[in-house]
């Protein structure tokens, strides 16, 4: 019987520092077991658990994307004692990931749709990997337009540069870059992510889905921006967060109502989470 | 089924033919109240008990369990490589649950055993565990199990039903594992006392006089429930403590910790409690139910709505009355069960001035 509690063992093999703050890192982790990256086999939008033995587990979202092989990435905020152990970490060093938990962004409906992607701070990682999905050429030609409106407060604190820069210059996808205040060399937009969606996404209709993730804050006011833009509630699309600890839906606290965000989420439509108590 | 009639005086002789074959537990009296405990050699159940102050759910699902274990001393060529902790698949038997706790088991199995994902530890213990009920003749006035799908001589989750005969117990087989329990314990005397054993449950079915109603549970709207006035008044004297969960035994909710022991780490999977705000507090130090008013109503819309909307298989609540009884407050889930069953529209709209 498979053990759902048991990490695959990996080896950290690269750590990049991913914001200026230094508050988040991205970790990059290969399987000692390469037969496991097949048993791993995820869909963007699902998230795993960091095992590191003798500290503990912390749930995040997987970063890479499933057309990346050979490893898997996770971005990860300095928060509490496991992310704190984490960021001490070296490479080399083993731990675990157990996974992949949860649903994740619903591929299969959104196949032949137009897709905006609204995303703030550091709830970028499972929306870098729907991108780098999308935008590998086997996949492309199953979407129609895609938008995406990423903010963060300053330009080194956006995760993933590189590949932001990379996108702006395609043709294929709409980048919308914006961070709170001018900057020095800034060449994109400025202010909160909100009003930048106003102006800057497609109208909601039949076919296009939106993906939201971010702080609170962000998905306070951008809600009702989609609203005011056509995108009907359950064409609205959201990964909550909630403490976890087995995450496949056994221990029983991160109900929200009878789902459970750990295995009937992190990914629900506003639609879905508008009928259930909101206790996330 | 195969009824049997074991004579009080082959009694004690049965369960020492047992004792090399099973780890036996049964109910002990512990200063003023009965515990579950694992019996030392010579050591018999006292079955002259209403029921536990524990449920004996902790004989297959642990109050803590050491589930994963590695070395840390990277000299070691698995270092930091968890592994699983092997379970020990001793046969046990337990002497003497009541059906209530019984029944809870087949719940737990709902939530431990599903199609999609299964806990290797409770299958263990599950399938290495025999359980040898106490049909109940003596239900206390905080019983309900008749209103919950149950009974006093309820069988669900039991391989044996004993039903106290005077002279002897009438033991009704119902399960392989439990036939062969019977046989290693040389209890064979076939009975046709069936009519006797009718008639005793139905004399102890009609001593259960505490009812709960559950028919509307299903159809009431969730968010109509979660937002009733009555929460704040429950919960006005809720203080916490926790008791409730510990004792139920349908409560399942647990958590996972890493211990660390010189160089070997341990993971461990301990009882855990809606009722402690650590259970949902995020990192950040947002608390989704972080007022006692959002932690009383996550249990008791737990048990009485998200069950019954997920489940199909009835309130995940089998009428044993502990927490009833045990609870410092007063706090009583028979009240809190009509409350939620009989909540219309109305109340709703009074609600709202």
């Amino acid at each position: 019987m498979q053990n759902p509690y048991l990490p695959y063992p990996v080896r950290i093999d690269d750590i990049r520092i991913a914001t200026e703050d230094k508050s988040l890192k991205t970790f990059k982790f290969v399987f000692l077991d390469p037969d496991d990256e097949d048993r791993f086999a995820f869909r963007a939008g699902q998230f795993a658990e960091l095992s590191i033995p003798g500290v503990g587990e912390i749930p995040i979202g997987i970063a890479s994307s499933p057309v990346e092989k050979g490893f898997v990435t996770f971005t990860v905020f300095r928060s509490g004692v496991v992310t704190t152990h984490l960021h001490n970490m070296k490479i080399g060093d083993i731990m675990g990931i157990r996974g992949p938990l949860g649903n994740s962004y619903p591929w299969d409906l959104l196949a032949g749709k137009n897709i905006l992607i609204v995303g703030g701070g550091f709830a970028f990682t499972t929306l870098r990997s729907s991108i780098v999905y999308m935008l590998d050429p086997a996949n492309r030609p199953k979407f129609g337009d895609i938008d995406v409106v990423y903010g963060a407060r300053t330009p080194g604190m956006l995760l993933y540069k590189d590949e932001l820069v990379a996108w702006e210059k395609r043709s294929d996808i709409n980048m919308h870059l914006t961070i709170d205040a001018p900057a020095e060399g800034w060449q994109y937009n400025v202010g909160f992510t909100p009003p930048i969606t106003e102006q800057k996404a497609p109208q909601g209709d039949e076919n296009t889905y939106a993906i939201v993730c971010g702080p609170p804050v962000m998905i306070k006011f951008t809600l009702p921006v989609l609203e005011k833009l056509g995108y009907a509630h359950d064409h609205i699309i959201m990964s909550l967060e909630n403490r976890m600890k087995c995450g496949f839906g056994m221990c029983g606290r991160c109900g929200i109502g009878k789902e459970l965000v750990c295995k009937d989420g992190p990914v629900f439509t506003l639609d879905q989470i508008n009928h259930t108590p909101r206790e996330y | 089924m195969k009824l049997v009639s074991i004579d009080k005086k082959d009694w004690e002789k049965g369960i020492e033919r047992l004792r090399p074959r099973y780890r036996l537990f049964g109910p002990i009296r512990e200063k003023t109240y009965h515990a579950f405990q694992r019996l030392d050699e010579g050591q018999l159940p006292d079955l002259a008990f209403a029921n536990t102050r524990l449920s004996p759910k902790d004989i297959v699902f642990p109050q803590s369990k050491a589930i994963l274990e590695c070395s840390l001393d990277e000299t070691k060529a698995d270092h930091h490589i968890m592994k699983s902790i092997a379970g020990d698949d001793t046969p046990q038997l337990v002497l003497g649950i009541r059906p209530c706790d019984a029944s809870a088991l087949t719940l737990l199995d709902l939530n431990f055993n599903t199609d999609e994902v299964k806990d290797p530890y409770w299958i263990q213990a599950r399938e290495k565990t025999t359980f040898f009920g106490l049909a109940c003749d003596t239900p206390q006035s905080t019983c309900f199990c008749t209103s919950v799908g149950g009974g006093p001589f309820d069988e669900k989750g039991l391989d044996v039903l004993l039903v106290d005969a005077d002279d002897r117990y009438l033991a009704k087989i119902l399960t392989e594992k439990g036939a062969a329990a019977m046989q290693a314990a040389g209890w064979q005397d076939e009975s046709d006392a069936n009519a006797l054993l009718e008639r005793r449950r139905g004399a102890a079915e009609e001593r259960i006089r505490s009812v709960v109603h559950t028919d509307r549970l299903k159809d009431i709207d969730i968010l109509r429930l979660h937002g009733a006035p009555f929460w704040e008044d429950i919960s006005f004297a809720c203080i916490n403590c926790g008791t409730c969960t510990y004792l139920c035994p349908t409560c399942w909710c647990f958590d996972i910790q890493d211990e660390v022991h010189q160089k070997t780490a341990c993971r461990m999977k301990n009882w855990d409690s809606c009722m402690y705000p650590l259970f949902t507090h995020h990192t950040s130090g947002h608390n989704p139910r972080g007022t006692k008013l959002q932690r009383l109503r996550q249990r008791f819309m737990h048990k009485l709505k998200y069950f019954v909307d997920k489940h199909d298989a009835g309130i995940m609540c089998v009428g044993c009355g502990r927490c009833v009884h045990s609870c410092p407050v007063n706090i009583d889930i028979r009240h809190i069960c009509n409350l939620m069953n009989q909540y219309s529209t109305e109340d709703a709209c009074e609600a709202q001035g």
